[in-house]
């Protein structure tokens, strides 16, 4: 073993398994399971980071997920690269490439760090002072200065290789940490054959008996009955543990989100394994064993690399072997740190003080540190510290002002007691309640059904503890249904028991001084900035928080709230439960955007609907366009023929031959019942039951309040049966609508609704020898113009098939529309295609069906058409029924809005110069030369180049508009003004003979 | 994520096979033809928006289909009960909550027995 500081026969890591890792371009040598934190301090590096504001060194501050300061970058490749990884969670593999961040050229010289002589420039709440002024200089010098300059780490460059999943569970009682509460909690409620999951973020079980060596829990070591208790429970068969499982987020009726790490700790991952898996879990019951933080102490130039809890000393110590330092200092005001000093005097490290701004200190830790040697300095605090890239000394004074000493040290540990972890609680909506004699927040009043348990119930001592935690885990288990198994007896001892604790500003940080005595380190945010902010007129802890940026950084806070709520408090003269706790939000630590996506990435993002012709279309060349979820065929390039080319060949040969169109997008509703025509009546706002079997009709939808809501051909096939279409977006909020309506409204109609949208496949022919391409194939209906005129619907057969037939036209062509059950959709389209290619047809696709139907003056409800246009707007009054006496919209089309003079009406617009085509979206006004901001009249919705006309024609939504017939307005544009004309809507066949043919 | 009490299908389902609909025992009136401006603005734009206690109405959309109503406590969002389309607006007490907020793990001992 070469690394420096691992000590012989400590931990629990084998000393035989190694892992090599690069930090900085250096490699070092792991043992495995080490973390990176105890793997850089095993080799004597403290100095990790630089701060993100003053470029401060910065050091490993814990050895859990609430560490702020030391965040680095883990890559296997380029690919493989995470930024802002937390040292002390991420385990060493073999072949890990680490990088320290927010330096530059390198860590131990850092140009950054002139912010740091700068900071009087920085005080709290700079950006919004400093920034204002001039107000050129931001767009050129203040916001790219501040781009550069913000944000942690380096995302990668190339996409994510790995593979993200996704569960779902359900169970009877979730147990959120696996410490001793956790552990014996989920004993309890297994036992009862309940369904338990257990999680815990870290790789091992057993939460703070990893480091605390004076525990003994039926006579094991506790690290040893944690080890013991989770074989047992792994071994039961209603029982799951997840390590390396954070529970992140606490939801609505006991819905919790789980991430496991499944292969970050691994050096060569299978590549059938996902990186991260999201658990997606509802809880019966839930308890929180999360434990508790320890806060450190808030005293100047505090963040020196070498300064660290007293529990993360410990924890390198017990768990991983190594010694933090050679000559150690503590610093507390919490009787906890003085087991960090006695392990370490153990295991042979010195101890160069143990100072306690406490004047007496508990008496059993103290009688220990004297049996032990060790020099306890009560009633003394640490009122600075010196070092450049690492601690070399501390301060020591006297409370109230002694004179200083310095003392020399290569570590310090620091403690200011505990701070329960309530995130979870707080996140389910329980309210926290503050404990005056602790100075503490703990769970009050329950919102879910939960319960709290060990240290983040404020529970401290070990016995109870247990106690507590098996109690709750054999009531949860009842609650959710299962019957007692009777008691579990457990016994356990601790070496000491604990009392102290501090929050806010220690001595030599006080209003006094101007200090850097910092409270968030990873914002940089110091005791005083806080007193700054209640200076400068913020009471409430959220503007504090804001202001200051306290708490904000990734690590949420977690070590600052309470340092910065006492500060403020104190500033304000309220006592804390006054001055309020911000609020705890999801999730308790960061979540790969990864595991959250989980599979719904690329191909798996969204689902792709096809049509049963896709495969034809595909096969013909179709240039594919997305259509909600659909891949319509848009349109079908020859060789050399660019899009424009193409469609304006396609509109020729539909109207001078014919063309094949694929329709089967449309929405289709089947409306079923003896009620059926009185339901059509009451949705749409045309009569349907004068409409004969047989034949159909355009039918508008409006919603109550007058507006089009949707439009589409309607086919009577009987007296109780309609086919119905719907625009190709609309048909699932259609169907809602009608089901709405006739569910809650008319529930006295007997109707039936069916989507039969994917039942159909729909080819559509038309042009004037549509009727020669189909008549060969269809069977059992005279398809004569005169036997089957426009707007006539059959059942027959084509090919044989069993057949709906329409004869409908969305061109102004003679046409038909062939619904074949889908699996024949394609059989009968290369039947149809079979007749129609020799005779010169062609097939088209949507871009090529928008002029066509653009050219007739046929809108499309949701593009000429956006939620604020009545029929009457759109032209289409002539469909509205002035007879019936209740439709849905009835009332609204009433309302004085609708009805008054100058409503924006659809009109179209040619363009003065013929070759101009008008862009979608833009604004037409009268008078160009008006001075800014002109007089908008309206905009244009459709616009296209008519092959047929030899003109770009366009539709547009223009105040008064059917009263401006011949009038020139204008389109003003970037680079020039154009001048239209307004006209009617119909610009091909103004007659409209062709649909009759 | 909530749990929904669908009373057509009779169970509890995930939040995910819902859809919100928006304000329950709002009646569309059967002479709507004739109802004045003022009594179309109160039954189509005014909505209550209560902090606590409300009626609202869900459609088990990727379940049976049906429309249902709820009452639900806005601050809480938790569901007091479900009931069909059509029946009447029940009478809703402070005591109808599903439990009272539990402050320790020995009052929930009652609840668990």
């Amino acid at each position: 073993m070469s690394a420096a500081n691992r000590i012989a026969g400590k931990g629990r890591l084998t000393p035989a398994k190694t892992a090599r890792f690069t930090f900085d371009g250096k490699t070092y040598t792991a043992l495995e399971g080490d973390t990176v934190a105890s793997a850089l301090i095993a080799n004597n590096i403290h100095l990790v980071g630089r701060s993100f504001k003053y470029h401060r060194p910065r050091g490993i501050l814990s050895a859990g997920a609430e560490e702020p300061n030391a965040l680095i970058d883990v890559s296997r490749d380029a690919a493989r690269k995470q930024p802002n990884v937390r040292a002390t969670v991420q385990e060493v593999f073999d072949g890990m490439i680490v990088e320290s961040q927010n330096r530059f050229p390198s860590l131990s010289f850092d140009i950054g760090g002139i912010n740091n002589l700068l900071s009087p420039f920085f005080a709290a709440g700079f950006y919004y002072k400093t920034f204002m002024w001039p107000k050129a200089a931001w767009k050129s010098l203040y916001e790219p200065i501040i781009r550069r300059a913000a944000g942690l780490g380096v995302a990668p460059k190339e996409a994510d290789p790995d593979h993200y999943a996704g569960r779902y569970a359900h169970c009877d009682v979730l147990v959120v940490g696996a410490g001793v509460a956790g552990l014996s909690a989920a004993l309890a409620a297994a036992q009862t054959g309940a369904k338990v999951i257990l999680c815990d973020e870290q790789a091992d079980v057993g939460g703070a008996l990893r480091y605390d060596s004076g525990v003994t829990i039926d006579g094991l070591s506790g690290y040893e009955w944690a080890q013991k208790t989770v074989a047992a429970l792994k071994a039961m068969d209603n029982v799951q543990v997840l390590t390396r499982t954070t529970a992140f987020g606490y939801y609505n009726h006991n819905f919790v989100g789980l991430a496991e790490r499944v292969t970050d700790h691994v050096a060569n991952p299978s590549r059938h394994l996902p990186r991260e898996r999201l658990w997606q879990l509802r809880a019966k019951r839930v308890i929180l064993a999360n434990g508790a933080i320890e806060r450190h102490m808030v005293f100047p130039n505090n963040d020196r690399p070498g300064i660290m809890l007293a529990s993360a000393a410990r924890m390198y110590l017990n768990q991983y072997g190594v010694a933090v330092g050679q000559k150690v200092g503590v610093y507390t005001a919490h009787d906890s740190a003085y087991e960090a000093a006695f392990d370490l005097k153990r295991a042979g490290v010195e101890i160069a003080a143990i100072v306690d701004c406490r004047q007496t200190p508990g008496a059993d830790v103290l009688a220990e540190a004297r049996s032990l040697g060790i020099d306890v300095l009560a009633g003394q605090s640490v009122v600075n510290t010196s070092g450049k890239l690492r601690i070399s000394s501390m301060t020591v004074a006297r409370n109230g002002g002694g004179s200083p000493r310095k003392i020399a040290v290569d570590a310090l540990l620091v403690s200011a007691g505990w701070t329960p972890s309530v995130h979870l609680f707080s996140q389910s909506r329980g309210k926290v309640k503050f404990e005056p004699e602790t100075q503490r927040f703990l769970p009050g009043t329950y919102a879910q059904d939960c319960l709290s348990v060990g240290a983040c119930n404020g529970t401290d001592d070990l016995q109870r503890t247990i106690e507590e935690s098996l109690a709750a885990g054999e009531l949860m288990a009842q609650a959710a249904g299962k019957a007692s198994a009777g008691k579990i007896s457990i016994s356990a001892e601790q070496a000491h028991q604990w009392t102290g604790g501090m929050i806010g500003a220690a001595e030599g940080a006080g209003p006094e001084t101007s200090a850097k005595a910092f409270i968030d380190f990873q914002h940089d945010v110091c005791a005083k900035d806080i007193r700054l902010a209640v200076r400068e007129g913020m009471h409430s802890i959220e503007h504090i928080k804001r202001f200051t940026t306290n708490g904000m950084a990734s690590d949420q806070g977690k070590l600052s709230n309470m340092h910065g709520l006492a500060i403020a408090a104190e500033m304000l003269g309220k006592e804390i439960p006054q001055v309020g706790l911000t609020t705890f939000r999801a999730p308790y630590t960061p979540v790969t955007y990864g595991t959250l996506i989980a599979h719904s990435r690329g191909d798996l993002f969204d689902p792709t609907r096809k049509t049963p012709l896709h495969q034809w279309e595909e096969a013909q060349g179709a240039v594919f366009e997305d259509v909600g979820n659909w891949k319509r065929a848009w349109f079908y390039p020859r060789a050399g023929e660019t899009m424009h080319q193409a469609v304006a060949r396609e509109c020729k040969t539909a109207r001078d031959v014919a063309g094949v169109f694929d329709a089967s997008t449309l929405g289709k509703i089947e409306v079923v019942g003896p009620d059926a025509a009185e339901f059509m009546n009451l949705m749409y706002t045309n009569a349907w039951d004068t409409l004969k079997p047989g034949k159909c009709r355009y039918g508008i939808m409006t919603r109550d309040d007058g507006f089009v809501y949707d439009d589409g051909v309607v086919g009577r096939l009987a007296d109780d049966r309609f086919h119905v279409t719907t625009t190709t977006g609309g048909a699932p909020r259609v169907l809602n609508h009608m089901e709405d309506y006739l569910q809650t409204e008319f529930p006295h109609l007997k109707v039936w609704l069916t989507s039969v949208t994917e039942q159909w496949a729909v080819i559509a022919v038309q042009g004037p020898k549509a009727r020669e391409i189909i008549a060969p194939l269809v069977e059992g209906v005279d398809i004569s113009n005169e036997a089957f005129p426009h707007m006539s619907v059959a059942e027959c057969t084509v090919m044989g098939v069993p057949s709906r037939l329409f004869r409908v036209s969305f061109t102004g062509e003679t046409g038909f529309e062939i619904n074949v059950p889908a699996d024949y959709g394609q059989s009968v389209l290369e039947a149809v295609w079979a007749n129609a290619e020799p005779l010169g047809a062609c097939v088209y696709g949507t871009e090529t069906m928008h002029v066509l139907r653009a050219e007739k003056g046929y809108i499309i409800v949701g593009q000429d058409t956006d939620g604020t246009v009545t029929p009457d707007d759109a032209g289409l009054n002539w469909a509205v029924s002035k007879k019936k006496t209740d439709f849905v919209g009835i009332r609204g089309l009433k309302r004085p809005d609708l009805v008054k003079e100058g409503r924006k009406q659809l009109v179209g617009l040619v363009t003065k110069d013929p070759s101009l085509v008008l862009e979608e979206g833009a604004q037409v006004v009268a008078n160009p030369n008006e001075p800014k901001p002109m007089t908008m009249l309206g905009h244009v919705t459709s616009s296209y180049w008519s092959e047929n006309l030899g003109k770009s024609i366009a539709f547009a939504l223009v105040a008064g508009g059917r009263k401006r017939m011949g009038e020139t307005l204008y389109v003003p544009m970037p680079d020039k003004t154009i001048a239209v004309e307004v006209t009617d809507m119909v610009f091909f066949d103004k007659e409209g003979g062709r649909i009759n043919g | 994520m909530l749990l929904i009490y669908c009373p057509y299908c009779q169970e509890e389902r995930s939040e995910l096979e819902f859809r919100g609909a928006g304000d329950a025992h709002i009646a569309r009136p059967t002479n709507i033809a004739d109802i004045s401006d003022e009594q179309f603005e109160e039954f189509f734009f005014l909505r209550d928006n209560p902090k606590g206690l409300i009626f609202e109405r869900w459609r088990h959309q990727h379940g049976c289909g049906r429309f249902f109503n709820a009452a639900r406590d806005t601050i809480s969002d938790k569901f007091i009960m479900t009931y069909k389309a059509g029946e009447p607006k029940p009478d809703i007490g402070t005591a109808a909550a599903p439990h009272a907020p539990v402050e320790t793990y020995e009052q929930l001992e009652g609840e668990a027995k």
